[in-house]
Parts: C-alpha cells; structure tokens; sequence
C-alpha cells in the first residue's frame, strides 16, 4: 500500500484513513464528512490528491496523438489551456476520465490513480506518432485548493495574481516559494486551483497553506476523500467506475459534449455505431424525498414494480440537503419529473427523477 | 470514548437504559465514532414488538449503512422523531438527544445479560 508524503500529517490530524486505488488516503478528518463538504462550498478547502497521475506528452507529432487518443477538441487548445476529456478503447466505453492541460512544450495530462498503468499501456500501444510519454506521477505531487475563496487565498500566497487565471487555464507560479504548473480546475464544483509541484515540498505547501488561511482570516481546512466525493457529485461530475466506466458509454451518461465528432479519435467508429443504433440506458439524477440513502447498486424500479436500472452513485448530499443517486436506467426514465422507486434494503421507496446537477459548478455561474 | 455509567451494552455497541418502567435505547459513543457522519436513521413503527438481538433500525453514515439490534425484547411505545430533521444529534449526544427507541420489556431478565458500562468500556476499548 502506498502513502503520501502527507500520510503522517493525516494520522497526525485524527484522520480515518483508508484505502483508495492503492493508496492510504484520508477518508474524514475529525471535523466529519459533512462539515468538511460545507467549508469547501462555503470558504476553502486543501485537498491531498496525490493519489492522480500526471503524464507528460510531448514531441514533434505531440498535438496529433492527443487528439486521436482524446475525445475532446484538441485542435484548437493554446498553451495555457485546460480541458475535460474521455480515453476511450475500441469498443467505445471509458477507460479513464482525463484533464488536458497544454503547457509550452508539451501536454500535461492528469490521470486517475486507479486507472494510470493502464492509461499508459494505452498510450504506448497506440503510440503511431512516434511521441514521448512520460509518467511524473511518483516525482509529481498534487494538490487542490477549492473553495469561493480559494482564489483570494493564492493571490495572497502566490507571486503571481491566480484572478487573472481564466477559468479552464494553468500558468507556472510560486506558491510560498514552491514552484508550481497552477491550473484553474478542480472537482468540486467550487472555483480554485490544482497545484502541481516537486513532491519533497509537499508538507511544507499543504501546512503552509493551512497557515497562511489562519493568518489571513481565511477560513481554509483539510477535507477527505468522503467529502470530495460528495462535492463532485453534487456538483454533476463523473467518478470513473460510477458514472463512466469500460462497461458504460460515453453517450449513456451524457458526456457526448466531451466527444469531438469532427475529429477521428479512438472509439469514435463505435459511438457513432451506437449513436445510430440508439442507446439502451440513460444516466439520470433520483431523489428520496422522505429520505433514506441510495447507494450504488440499488434497484430502481417502475412505479408499477418493474426493474429499470440500477443505482451506479448515491448519497447524501449536503449543500443541497437531497438524498440523491444517479442511476443508469431504462432511457424511457432517463428525464426529470418522472416517479420511480429505489430498493433500499428489500423495501422500495417512493423516489423521483431530477435534473441534475443538484448543484450548479461555481463555473457554469 | 464518553460511556453512560447508567446505562447497559449490547456487544454491539447498542446501549439501553431504565425509565421508570421503560428502556430507551441508542448507540453508543465509540459506535457513532467508528460510523463519523450519521445522515438518516430508520425506526421502526410505534406498537411493534421485537424480540432482543432482533434488529430495531439502520442507521446509514456517509459510507455505510448499518443495523441496529433489540438489546432486550420489547415493545416500542416511542421513537426519536427529532432525529429525521437532526440526525447528528446521533454524533453529538448519543446518549441524550441522539436517543432512538422507548419500549417496554417483555422479559426484564434480560437486563442481566447485557454488559455493564466497564465490561463495554473494555470491550470497545480493544476495537
């Protein structure tokens, strides 16, 4: 089992720590799951995300490889741009979720723990253009600062002024002396920053941050893997191996907007095969008005009783105060308004579908 | 770990206590510990008799639903209402306003075969 360079920081702060895609994390600090969701939505939170990988690609046919291996636009990304994209196989489905970042010189793709050796053979097996592919994930550490006042925090913290970041951007800077490559993304919902950065200076940046939060009145806390989890979700963002994974397509949860049907890209031949065959599942967002909690793999059935799909994420969630699930169902249920029900351990509770995402990413705003 | 010295254990971390001719009965402190986050409690209907080791309820954390067992057998005359508004009050005070069932015993022998707070304490103390 692996652990961060922040492992006894964690331990030393009370957190349950647990494993995750091969990693010790920390799932709660003492300050529990739920407050922790609520600082983030409401002041910053510091996220160890060390866990992701990070892969350099770079060379002469660099652009040209992206952009068959990734289903976003790539074409018309500068230096400095970041993006959302899917790696998909042959088959169409989702071998990983990726952020793109164009950095001068290279493409800088962030990756999932779970998911990186595999990422990786994927790209040397299809590696046609000859590129070089680099994995910085061990040399690499990673870190998010999220939170409506994440932003107020690095400008105070950074030799560099983070506002000026667009939204979707990266930029090199120091943090409290640290270089960074900072991108302007994040998986909460929440605006803010990921810091990439050498990874011996990982204790000092995350107990720096904390302090400088303290100092400067800026209310900035440690958040586990419990609430990242529940932000996200919140939030309408993916965790592969829920709402994407190999066994779920793209157009089955809704990420055709992550897809650029004007390119060639891996998997593209199959989705277009199945954009004319028609999809059989629909992702949709379900809540339990009177309560209980949806977890993944409940049944969701008709209102008559008849099974229509199954819950692939669910939770409580508290910004919005619902209990939600989104589930992958029949695509005659895939819309909002309709009522359904959930199975919550052999009883089946009135339920309904709703529009996601229950909250609205601060980007979108 | 916070224990009631007045209350009684089940090995899983259920505690009871004497009210007058009644139990009420909870969760203990390292159980809401262990749990983090309570964010719904599922009681079962007032009037239903349940036998002791019988589950009473679930009660679900962020990650993890969890039943809930009858420490003595009884029947349910009460149940927490104040907790589907609050359910942390489960983390808060879970032996004061986290508090679940009142029942009265059928068999008030059973109180005997329950832990007593320092027998639990050692218990929970090796977890």
């Amino acid at each position: 089992m692996n652990r961060t360079r922040l492992y006894d920081w964690h331990v030393a702060a009370g957190a349950k720590m647990a494993p995750f895609a091969g990693y010790e994390m920390p799932i709660t600090y003492p300050l529990g799951a739920v407050e922790e969701h609520l600082v983030t939505r409401r002041s910053v939170g510091l996220f160890d995300i060390d866990h992701m990988g990070q892969i350099e690609v770079k060379g002469p046919k660099a652009d040209a490889f992206v952009a068959r291996m990734a289903t976003a636009k790539i074409d018309d990304m500068k230096d400095g741009d970041a993006r959302y994209s899917l790696l998909l196989n042959d088959r169409g489905t989702v071998i990983d979720d990726l952020f793109i970042y164009k950095i001068p010189g290279s493409w800088w793709i962030v990756v999932n723990a779970s998911n990186r050796l595999e990422d990786l053979a994927w790209f040397n097996a299809h590696n046609d253009e000859g590129v070089s592919i680099v994995d910085h994930s061990d040399e690499t550490y990673m870190i998010a600062v999220q939170g409506p006042r994440a932003i107020e925090l690095m400008d105070l913290v950074a030799d560099a002024k983070i506002s000026d970041y667009p939204r979707f951007s990266s930029g090199r800077a120091k943090v409290l002396g640290v270089p960074c490559l900072v991108g302007r993304t994040g998986y909460t919902g929440e605006d803010g920053v990921e810091l990439f950065f050498p990874a011996e200076d990982a204790v000092k940046l995350w107990t720096g941050l904390l302090a400088e939060g303290e100092r400067r009145g800026i209310e900035t806390k440690a958040i586990g893997l419990a609430a990242r989890d529940s932000l996200r979700f919140e939030a309408g963002m993916p965790l592969h191996g829920h709402e994407i994974s190999q066994d779920i397509y793209p157009l089955e949860s809704g990420f055709k907007w992550a897809c650029d049907f004007e390119k060639d890209f891996v998997g593209k031949a199959a989705l277009l095969k199945l954009q004319e065959d028609g999809v059989s599942r629909k992702l949709v967002g379900v809540e339990l008005p009177a309560g209980g909690v949806p977890r993944e793999g409940y049944e969701l059935q008709s209102p008559e009783g008849a099974r229509i799909g199954v819950v692939v994420a669910g939770m409580y969630c508290p910004t919005a105060k619902k209990f939600a699930a989104n589930a992958l169902v029949d695509p005659a249920f895939g819309k909002s308004g309709l009522a359904v029900k959930i199975v919550v351990r052999g009883k089946a509770l009135d339920a309904m579908t709703i529009k996601r995402p229950l909250y609205v990413p601060a980007y979108r705003r | 770990m916070n224990i009631d010295k007045n209350a009684r254990y089940n090995v899983s971390h259920e505690w009871a206590r004497k009210d007058g001719a009644e139990l009420v009965t909870g969760i203990s402190d390292h159980a809401q510990h262990a749990l983090g986050d309570i964010v719904y409690v599922e009681l079962p209907a007032v009037g239903k008799a349940l036998k002791k080791g019988e589950t009473f309820g679930v009660v679900e954390s962020v990650k993890a639903a969890s039943d809930m067992y009858m420490p003595m057998s009884g029947t349910i005359t009460a149940v927490n209402d104040a907790l589907s508004a609050d359910p942390a009050l489960v983390n808060r005070e879970p032996y004061a306003g986290g508090w679940m069932i009142k029942y009265t015993p059928s068999n008030p022998a059973e109180w005997d075969q329950l832990l007593d707070s320092a027998a639990y304490e050692a218990q929970a103390a090796k977890e």
